[in-house]
């Protein structure tokens, strides 16, 4: 099987995010860089499926420099080989320029299978999955939860709310990871050392031939709205302080 | 020249869902400001008696595809479907819901329109006669105001967000032929499991009791589950209790589980870590229970007891009880 899977690199789900002081983007200063979790989910199950199947797996990464490192995780967890995407003209690209980059890499090579996170926890979008299926012409598979693939079929369970689907689609198509897919492996100390020499190729825009337009942009970047200081329920008698809890939430803030 | 604000509105098994008169009314005070008309796209069999219901949160005119094909939910049959007439209407803004359902279809037609779209927004606003939707980012530790240059301006809006509100208009029904067949689907649903437990998901629910870390075990949630249950409310956890293997994985609330802004979420034993504060920021009133009277949490709580959480929550329990009796 061809397996391709995409990774964004994103900032560290405990890091401190601030919004730089002219609002157009976050401070990087200090952030520590990893894989986005949901495509680690993407990268394991891919491994696995080749394991089972085998094949190899190809990771695609649209990002600076920096992404490098994330590239190099992935192939250290066991994947054969690496597009990486960089150009500044595709620095903060919107989900529509995104997919269409990965789309324009992914169509040079073949493809079985392509997995993406459901999101990436950085814009939080969970839009590129979709569009780089349409784009391709396959159909989708999102917010996955559990994967087989057998007798040239993907089947999926995809939970909604109050409710699973038990999803059955033609191949290729794209799966967005979910957590609770799988657990994804650590890298070992060989695989470390094995991801140094794998190949990773570089594409620039013009290299795939991309006419870059943009749908949406971030205009203003704002801090969450503050909080106003919440009250602490002073004494010494938990059943009081319950009751007075409970009390406020009636009387004051009228929600129950 | 595009025009009009358009909503897809989501139905399950017959029923609108109540994310889809909130989007209605986000719509309509949009369309009045701009002087342009509320269109909703509503895909189903057997759907057509549910018009009269978006007409009465400010739906002008309800474009139907009433078709066996739409039953059940397909992202393909759904994103055809709704390309086709939105491409023949040519409105300037388009919502859906950022639910499950509206996330998957949402996305696609991003694809087959190839516009942009805001996710999961908290705010919608016209300036110089353009869309600007504002959205948590990194989980909420930013906010983005997202402004769409393709057409439509597309935007999902988040659950529980926007005030359904009924302002009734006409409503009228047209008809349009969606160009879909069964042969047009290449990933078919073969199953709907239901959840019997007939537990309102964590994303819709109004009020929300969670444990985390502090509740030291698996088997000591039936003081969360009881409270829950006298508040009518949907259990949540932190990931340190998901990852602990306490809770299942459906229940985590946080940057990389749920994303919530119920009324009411009471969190017992969370400290507050920074990813968790990430996915539950937005409720609308916080309780927090902890021993510690650092925790992070009770930064952000409204009302805070710092206590052993054992001792505290039966006796929330006995005391709502006895109010909502």
């Amino acid at each position: 099987m061809n397996i391709v899977a995409c990774v964004k690199q994103v900032p560290d789900t405990e890091a401190l995010i601030k919004v730089k002081a002219d609002g157009s983007g976050i401070e990087e200063g200090g952030i520590k860089w990893v894989m986005n979790p949901y495509d680690e989910y993407g990268v394991e199950e891919a491994l696995k499926l080749k394991e089972k199947l085998g094949g190899d797996v190809t990771v695609v990464t649209l990002g600076p420099a920096r992404a490098m490192e994330t590239i190099r995780t992935a192939l250290a967890m066991g994947a054969e080989k690496a597009i990486h995407i960089s150009d500044p003209a595709l620095d903060n690209a919107d989900a529509y320029t995104t997919a269409s980059a990965l789309a324009a890499a992914i169509k040079e090579i073949p493809y079985d299978i392509i997995f993406c996170g459901q999101r990436a926890i950085d814009d939080d979008s969970g839009q590129v999955g979709s569009v780089l299926a349409e784009l391709l012409g396959i159909p989708q598979l999102t917010i996955i939860t559990k994967l087989d693939v057998e007798d040239g079929k993907a089947k999926a369970v995809k939970p909604i709310e109050g409710a699973q689907l038990l999803i059955e689609s033609s191949l290729p198509c794209v799966v967005t990871a979910q957590k609770g897919l799988n657990e994804p492996r650590y890298a070992s100390l060989p695989g470390i050392m094995k991801a140094k020499k794998k190949p990773v190729e570089a594409k620039d825009a013009a290299a795939l031939g991309l006419s870059i337009e943009p749908k949406a942009k971030v205009d203003k970047m704002t801090p969450p709205p503050e909080r106003a200081p919440g009250k602490i329920i002073e004494g010494d008698d938990p059943a009081v302080k319950a009751a007075e809890v409970v009390r406020l939430l009636r009387e004051e803030a009228k929600i129950i | 020249m595009s025009k009009g604000v358009w909503i897809v509105a989501e139905q399950r098994d017959g029923a609108l869902r109540k994310v889809s008169f909130e989007i209605a009314s986000a719509a309509r005070k949009l369309a009045d400001e701009l002087g342009e008309e509320v269109g909703a796209v509503l895909l189903g069999s057997g759907v057509e008696g549910l018009v009269p219901e978006l007409g009465k949160y400010g739906v002008d005119k309800v474009y139907v595809a009433d078709d066996p094909v739409f039953e059940p939910y397909t992202t393909d049959a759904y994103a055809a479907a709704v390309a086709k007439v939105v491409k023949e209407n040519d409105p300037s803004i388009l919502f859906l819901a950022a639910s499950v359902l509206g996330r998957d279809l949402s996305t696609r037609l991003v694809g087959k329109l190839a516009t942009g779209m805001a996710t999961d927004c908290v705010e919608v606003k016209i300036a110089d006669g353009r869309l600007v939707a504002k959205r948590p980012m990194y989980a909420g530790k930013t906010f983005g105001e997202i402004v769409v240059s393709g057409s439509p301006q597309m935007a999902s809006l988040r659950p529980n967000v926007f005030a359904a509100e009924e302002n009734a208009k006409a409503g009228e029904v047209v008809k349009f032929d969606p160009g879909v067949s069964a042969d047009d689907i290449k990933a078919r649903v073969l199953e709907v499991q239901k959840d019997t437990s007939g537990k309102v998901d964590l994303t819709e629910a109004e009020i929300i009791v969670s444990g985390g870390r502090g509740m030291k075990g698996p088997e000591n949630y039936n003081i969360i589950e009881e409270l829950a249950d006298v508040l009518g409310a949907t259990v949540g956890a932190s990931r340190a209790a998901v990852d602990a293997g306490w809770r299942p994985q459906s229940d985590q609330v946080g940057q990389t589980g749920k994303i919530v802004s119920p009324n009411l979420y009471v969190a017992c034993g969370i400290s507050g870590a920074i990813q968790h504060l990430a996915g539950m920021s937005s409720s609308k009133f916080i309780v927090a229970v902890n021993k510690d009277p650092d925790a992070p949490i009770f930064a952000r709580a409204d009302y805070g007891i710092v206590d052993d959480l054992f001792k505290v929550v039966p006796e929330l329990t006995k005391a709502a009880k006895q109010l909502l009796a």
